[in-house]
């Protein structure tokens, strides 16, 4: 195209037509243009500019800081807002899909570190998803009072010395009692970081606090049969798309017999009891410690599934006394 | 399960950063209002609280510090590491009957300190060359103490000590006896790089040499506008891969802080060190710094 323009283009030109000369002709130009802008001149105009050739003058101090400064700012100034609460690291839609994809591969690979599932919890927790969780939340009164007071489960809050010693038939004293069994800490709950909304922020912190309570509930373990049994009641109950991938794809990475008994058991049990029990994000927990548990569950419509620790232990005793029988009969 | 950063917990002090712009007259002396306040990153906090939030920042990277490095620098932290140790080229010499003092601050994961020790042994076959690893953080000690027990050499080892120290005081170390004191990609996390100037002149013996890598202003136009798109976008993958946003930004804005190459000769010379010079590795993205206490 350059070639046809300068060819044809003006009369004085016809002695240039060969393709060499062109090429150093454009190089030649771009070079020059190229050394007016980053050339040694430039260079050391901007040097005199900044007070760096001759004698540092009094301004350099000064026009240095300023520099420095401008830099900070623009270091500073990568997130799209200023965080809306304590570790909160707001980001652009850009790198939310990048959190999205990035979490969703380590997830698939490393599904037990717990940081990669939380990530992607708080990637796929849509703000259509949380505020469809607020709304059901401000349509009932004890939800109401739980986004005003926003209470925080952690074992100071929780005092366990007292829930031990409460009634054998409360709540507090079965969640107390569930936790040792399991060997886990309320605390253990990682923080929100990149949701945006603070209330949204706060729901989804609710929501992951819960999760033992609802393990204590239904005395559940936290061994993963339970924990995907957990997911699919938070899944079918609250709605959290998290949930919802967890309780669907984990199983496939499962025994075919871990596989069969949440299929044909845990599963039915969570989607039934999760759609028709009360939206348990409504549930101040803190205040129904000292209730009797069955009367609780009856509030609340939920009926107990099957011991799954009783099963697996049943199936293991069941398998070992198969083993004696035939090891004794090899001998 | 997570470790959430202590210094998450500072109070913005935006006024004293105004008032700090008034009276400082250089970047690296940041102290203002009679020393109240001093630099963290970007924030102003006050000077007492800077060593618990540095101290902070590391505990939480402390166990992925080499990672982090790598992520950081893309892997080239070990060619300047490298450079670092040949240029200086420490050790005994086989004609010689004293062994040399090393001294290592802010070198709590250990690499330098094993990597000198190790040129010694390598090149001027020096077993007898003594090292103090100084760190102000234990959990970064407790990192070099695990490696030197998995690579099963300098542990229990009489050569060398770990020590919990401040370098700006180093209050165990008597004065006027180290031959070399190095200091890596930690003098920019002082308090008051000074004053760790100054303890260094102190704890040098005469003729022993003062020897720092740290990160500084890059000479290059285009290389400096890679570095700073790099540098706004690393919290944000920290923050995705390490879990951990605050302190790389903390890391990202306490290298902008650094003063530059001159300025940091000029702080050393004030230190009372002769013979100060500086080298840029890779465009000035880090400079090695030297002097001799004479």
């Amino acid at each position: 195209m350059l070639l046809r323009l300068t060819f044809l283009s003006s009369k004085l030109d016809r002695c240039l037509h060969n393709r060499a000369q062109q090429r150093h002709i454009f190089i030649a130009t771009a070079l020059t243009i190229g050394s007016f802008l980053f050339g040694k001149d430039a260079r050391l105009a901007d040097m005199m500019d900044r007070g760096e050739l001759h004698d540092k003058n009094v301004e350099y101090e000064l026009k240095r800081q300023e520099r420095i400064d401008a830099r900070l700012k623009t270091l500073q100034s990568t997130r799209p807002m200023k965080p809306m609460y304590k570790g909160h690291v707001p980001l652009t839609a850009i790198e939310k899909m990048i959190l999205f994809t990035v979490s969703g591969v380590r997830s698939f690979f490393h599904p037990e570190n717990g940081i990669n599932i939380v990530q992607l919890g708080e990637s796929t927790a849509l703000p259509f998803v949380l505020e469809n969780l607020k709304q059901t939340m401000l349509s009932d009164e004890t939800g109401r009072r739980i986004l005003r007071e926003k209470p925080n489960v952690t074992t100071d809050q929780l005092d366990m010395g007292k829930l031990s010693k409460l009634p054998k038939n409360t709540f507090g004293y079965r969640f107390f009692k569930w936790l040792e069994k399991e060997g886990v800490s309320p605390d253990t709950r990682a923080p929100v970081t990149y949701i945006d909304d603070p209330v949204h922020a706060y729901i989804f912190k609710r929501y992951r606090q819960c999760h033992d309570f609802y393990h204590s509930l239904n005395d559940l373990p936290i061994i993963i049969e339970g924990e995907i049994t957990v997911k699919a009641l938070e899944a079918a109950n609250l709605g959290i798309p998290m949930a919802a991938l967890g309780a669907l794809l984990a199983p496939l990475r499962l025994k075919s017999v871990q596989r069969d008994r949440l299929y044909d058991i845990y599963l039915p049990w969570a989607v039934k009891t999760g759609l028709s029990c009360k939206p348990l994000i409504n549930v101040y927990w803190e205040e129904l410690l000292e209730k009797d548990i069955d009367k609780l569950k009856k509030e609340l419509g939920i009926t107990a599934p099957p011991d799954l620790r009783e099963i697996r232990k049943e199936r293991a005793q069941k398998r070992k006394q198969l083993k004696l029988r035939y090891e004794n009969f090899d001998q | 399960m997570l470790k959430v950063a202590s210094f998450k917990n500072y109070v913005n002090f935006a006024n004293a950063k105004t008032i700090g712009r008034l009276f400082s007259s250089n970047n690296a002396l940041n102290k203002v209002d009679g020393g109240k306040f001093t630099d963290f990153g970007s924030k102003m906090v006050p000077l007492a609280e800077k060593q618990k939030l540095v101290g902070g920042v590391f505990s939480s990277v402390a166990s992925k510090y080499d990672i982090m490095n790598d992520v950081m620098s893309l892997g080239i932290h070990r060619c300047w590491k490298d450079h670092f140790i040949n240029k200086l080229d420490a050790g005994k010499r086989p004609n010689s009957d004293t062994p040399l003092s090393f001294i290592d601050v802010a070198g709590g994961s250990g690499d330098i300190a094993f990597g000198l020790l190790d040129h010694a042994e390598e090149k001027f076959h020096d077993t007898q060359s003594t090292m103090d690893i100084i760190d102000i953080n234990p959990d970064m000690l407790k990192e070099g103490e695990k490696r030197a027990l998995e690579q099963n050499k300098y542990y229990n080892n009489p050569r060398v000590r770990f020590m919990i120290q401040n370098g700006e005081v180093l209050d165990a170390i008597e004065s006027n006896s180290k031959d070399i004191y190095t200091v890596s990609f930690g003098i920019r996390n002082f308090t008051d790089i000074q004053a760790g100037l100054n303890t260094a002149h102190r704890v040098l013996k005469p003729g022993g040499i003062f020897y720092c890598l740290e990160f500084s202003k890059i000479e290059n136009g285009l290389v400096d506008f890679g570095y700073q798109q790099w540098a706004k976008v690393l919290p944000f993958m920290g923050s995705v891969i390490a879990n951990d946003y605050d302190s790389y930004q903390y890391l990202v804005e306490s290298i902008e802080r650094f003063p530059d190459q001159e300025t940091f000769k000029y702080m050393i010379e004030k230190a009372g060190f002769q013979s100060v010079g500086y080298e840029n590795l890779t465009f000035g993205t880090c400079a090695i710094h030297w002097g001799i206490k004479v």
